[in-house]
């Protein structure tokens, strides 16, 4: 009898570790705190992969193994869904990120001088990262910030009325604030 | 909560409020340019000078002129100082106690760009803290929403919406009225109502600035709609590129919720509500109706066909009603004052007043909210004060969807069937100021650049449509094209628009058609001559 409730105690216990990820990977758990407080609920997709994505940094495939298991949805629907949206990414991001805006307003005032300048300084393309892994280039479809164009996110922080010359003194800093050690 | 308790939270508000306001703009454009280093040393300097009793700092929402931030605001004065410095800051306040000289750059509040607007939808915006729903009910806030559930019946509502000649200011212009009137009608018990906040168009700000600035009056304005069509549940899809309006509207949906102004029992009555805010993800489709539904369902944006209108079958197939931001912000005044006072701004066709975000080459980049009717020379010339060292060449309106309009048109009066007669669109309210060095091609490549990175791939026109006009464009300006395919360009423009399936390739080829009926010779000028095979 003992051994019954021993081995329903286990099963419990397999089934509760069933919900962590087998890598052991803590950032799983955070994850499960959003999909729980979406009640496991289909629709809450794009929420729980926002999520996933500020916790991981990006969407890698065990990841979205992962959300399709918990939400029982197609891994295929999941995959759909994170490759339909231009935020989410499924390759890791540098360890800074430049946005430049692609608006009307900002193109209009030079915010195409600003991308080319940055893609021959950092001798890559917009979309793609470094080789040492520093710094992502990226465009933004109009940040809703068209009152200070042309506008650049910096790590998040917007910049407004920025200059090619502005945004490469800012890389360059970026540059050398890094530690030598790494 | 009664009439007398909402009253009552205003007046306690307006007992609490100091004299003497200093007005720091705290929305993105400003924040970027270092509001919030200027509010805090604006905060030093008035316990400083032991001002506390009679001067407040507010932080406070967009109050237009964008361009010039940060911005801060004195009232009862009036006084307005541009692109202050946290430097600057505290002269300003010791200016206020002994009139001393105030070293930042003073604005002038008698300028066209203030004195021309009429402010239905931004009335409060850049003049009460948006964090803050006490300061929204102490300027009348929540005062509409209670008159519509305690004086007003349902179908009372959509007729006065109906009378205000309100249409829809995401950019289509559907009568509001008509609308709200087929959801109300629609059957089930459940319905939806959904505020579209997903403003894609680049170079188009309103969105986003009413949400940052007012998030209150978008929730008043979504209730009343719940309350007239008879729905529950209500959702806000915002893009995510507006971190700061997310954080405020969750702030808001929170404090409502608190008052009993959302929730079970609004106002003590039996009506209902509860609004969730959903994110988007970045994918400019999403703006169109079906999309954004599908969105919410967490699939990806695809469009589906019309009919099902989403007012027959929308959000998991139920009744939905989906108007934009701007739309439901019209919607507490109407109530308050009635749809007779509201159609008596504006012109026939275009009742009221519409938002438009002004920028581009111009020397006053920013937010205007004017009566419709107003000409777009006004517009560009007296408020926006011009273009900087040189002349107007168009006005773009409408965004990827709309087309530009020549300088020689400038007179052109603002509304919806004017714009549409000159080949642009009201749009969502994108204006964007084009001078003499502008290319025009070059703008026609850069939205069709757009919509061919856009479009969900759904369907063929579009997908492929975009594509093969996008190459023809910089086949055209690479100067390799021919007359021929400044021909296939034009075929391809009428079969996108006419063959797509959603309003994103329908739209598509507005600004190549708009460039080509105005600036054509900036196309054919590129063209190599036809080679003549005998």
């Amino acid at each position: 009898m003992e051994s019954v409730q021993n081995s329903q105690k286990n099963t419990q216990a397999n089934r509760n570790s069933h919900a962590a990820h087998p890598s052991g990977d803590k950032r799983f758990k955070i994850l499960d705190v959003t999909i729980k407080r979406n009640h496991h609920r289909q629709d809450a997709l794009i929420e729980v992969l926002h999520k996933a994505q500020e916790v991981f940094g990006c969407l890698e495939t065990d990841v979205l193994l992962y959300v399709a298991r918990e939400l029982k949805l197609p891994a295929s629907q999941v995959y759909g869904v994170a490759t339909f949206y231009h935020l989410f990414t499924l390759k890791p991001s540098g360890t800074h990120t430049c946005v430049v805006c692609s608006g009307t307003a900002c193109h209009v005032k030079g915010g195409g001088d600003i991308i080319k300048a940055l893609e021959k300084h950092l001798g890559i393309e917009i979309g793609e990262t470094t080789a040492d892994g520093e710094i992502s280039l990226m465009t933004a479809r109009c940040l809703g910030a068209c009152g200070i164009a042309p506008a650049v996110v910096f790590d998040g922080k917007v910049a407004g009325k920025q200059t090619p010359e502005s945004v490469l003194e800012r890389i360059d800093q970026w540059r050398q604030s890094k530690p030598s050690s790494e | 909560m009664e009439l007398s308790e909402l009253l009552e939270i205003g007046q306690q508000e307006r007992t609490r409020q100091k004299p003497i306001r200093v007005h720091c703009c705290t929305s993105t454009g400003c924040q970027a340019a270092n509001s919030l280093g200027v509010k805090k040393k604006l905060e030093t300097a008035v316990n400083r000078n032991g001002l506390s009793d009679r001067v407040e700092v507010v932080g406070v929402g967009c109050m237009g002129c964008c361009g010039r931030g940060p911005l801060v605001q004195i009232d009862p004065e009036n006084l307005v100082y541009e692109e202050v410095t946290p430097e600057q800051a505290p002269s300003i306040i010791s200016g206020l106690k002994d009139s001393s000289v105030v070293e930042a750059q003073p604005g002038d509040p008698e300028h066209p760009f203030f004195t021309k607007q009429f402010k239905i939808v931004r009335e409060t915006s850049g003049k009460i803290d948006p964090e803050r729903i006490e300061d929204y009910i102490a300027a009348g806030g929540y005062q509409g929403l209670h008159r519509a559930i305690g004086e007003f019946t349902p179908s009372e509502i959509v007729n006065e919406v109906s009378k205000s000649g309100l249409r829809g200011r995401g950019g289509a212009g559907f009568p509001t009225g008509l609308k709200w009137a087929t959801v109300a009608k629609a059957p089930g018990d459940r319905k939806f109502v959904i505020c579209n906040a997903d403003e894609g168009d680049p170079g188009a700000f309103m969105d986003r600035s009413v949400l940052e600035s007012d998030p209150h009056r978008v929730l008043e304005g979504m209730a009343i709609a719940a309350y007239a069509v008879g729905a529950s549940e209500g959702f806000i899809y915002v893009r995510a590129e507006y971190p700061l309006a997310i954080e405020r509207l969750q702030k808001a949906i929170k404090q409502a919720k608190k008052y009993g102004i959302l929730g079970t029992h609004i106002f003590e009555s039996q009506f209902d509500f509860k609004i969730n805010i959903r994110i988007g993800a970045g994918a400019f489709v999403c703006g169109e109706e079906t999309a954004l539904m599908h969105s919410i369902e967490g699939k990806r944006g695809n469009p589906t066909p019309r009919p099902p209108y989403p007012a027959q079958s929308g959000l998991w197939g139920y009744s939905t009603l989906i108007n934009n931001v701007e739309t439901f912000c019209n919607i507490p005044a109407i109530v308050t004052n009635g749809g007779d006072w509201y159609a008596s701004i504006g012109t026939e066709d275009s009742k009221g007043t519409k938002v438009f975000a002004l920028t581009g080459k111009i020397r006053n980049n920013g937010l205007i909210e004017v009566p419709m009717g107003i000409t777009l020379r006004e517009i560009v010339e007296e408020m926006g004060g011009g273009v900087p060292g040189g002349e107007v060449k168009a006005v773009q309106t409408g965004g990827p969807s709309g087309g530009c309009i020549p300088a020689s048109l400038l007179d052109t009066p603002v509304s919806y069937d004017s714009l549409a007669q000159v080949g642009s669109i009201m749009g969502s309210g994108g204006m964007v100021v084009m001078d003499n060095q502008t290319s025009m091609l070059e703008v026609a490549k850069f939205y069709m650049e757009f919509c061919r990175s856009e479009s969900c791939g759904k369907c063929i026109p579009c997908r492929s449509g975009t594509v093969q006009m996008y190459h023809l464009l910089n086949k055209i300006s690479d100067g390799e094209a021919t007359e021929a395919d400044l021909e296939k360009l034009e075929q391809l423009c009428e079969m996108v628009k006419h063959t797509s399936l959603c309003g994103l390739g329908q739209t598509a080829p507005n600004p190549v058609i708009s460039t080509l009926r105005y600036f054509r010779h900036e196309y054919s000028e590129l063209l190599q001559p036809e080679t003549i095979n005998v």
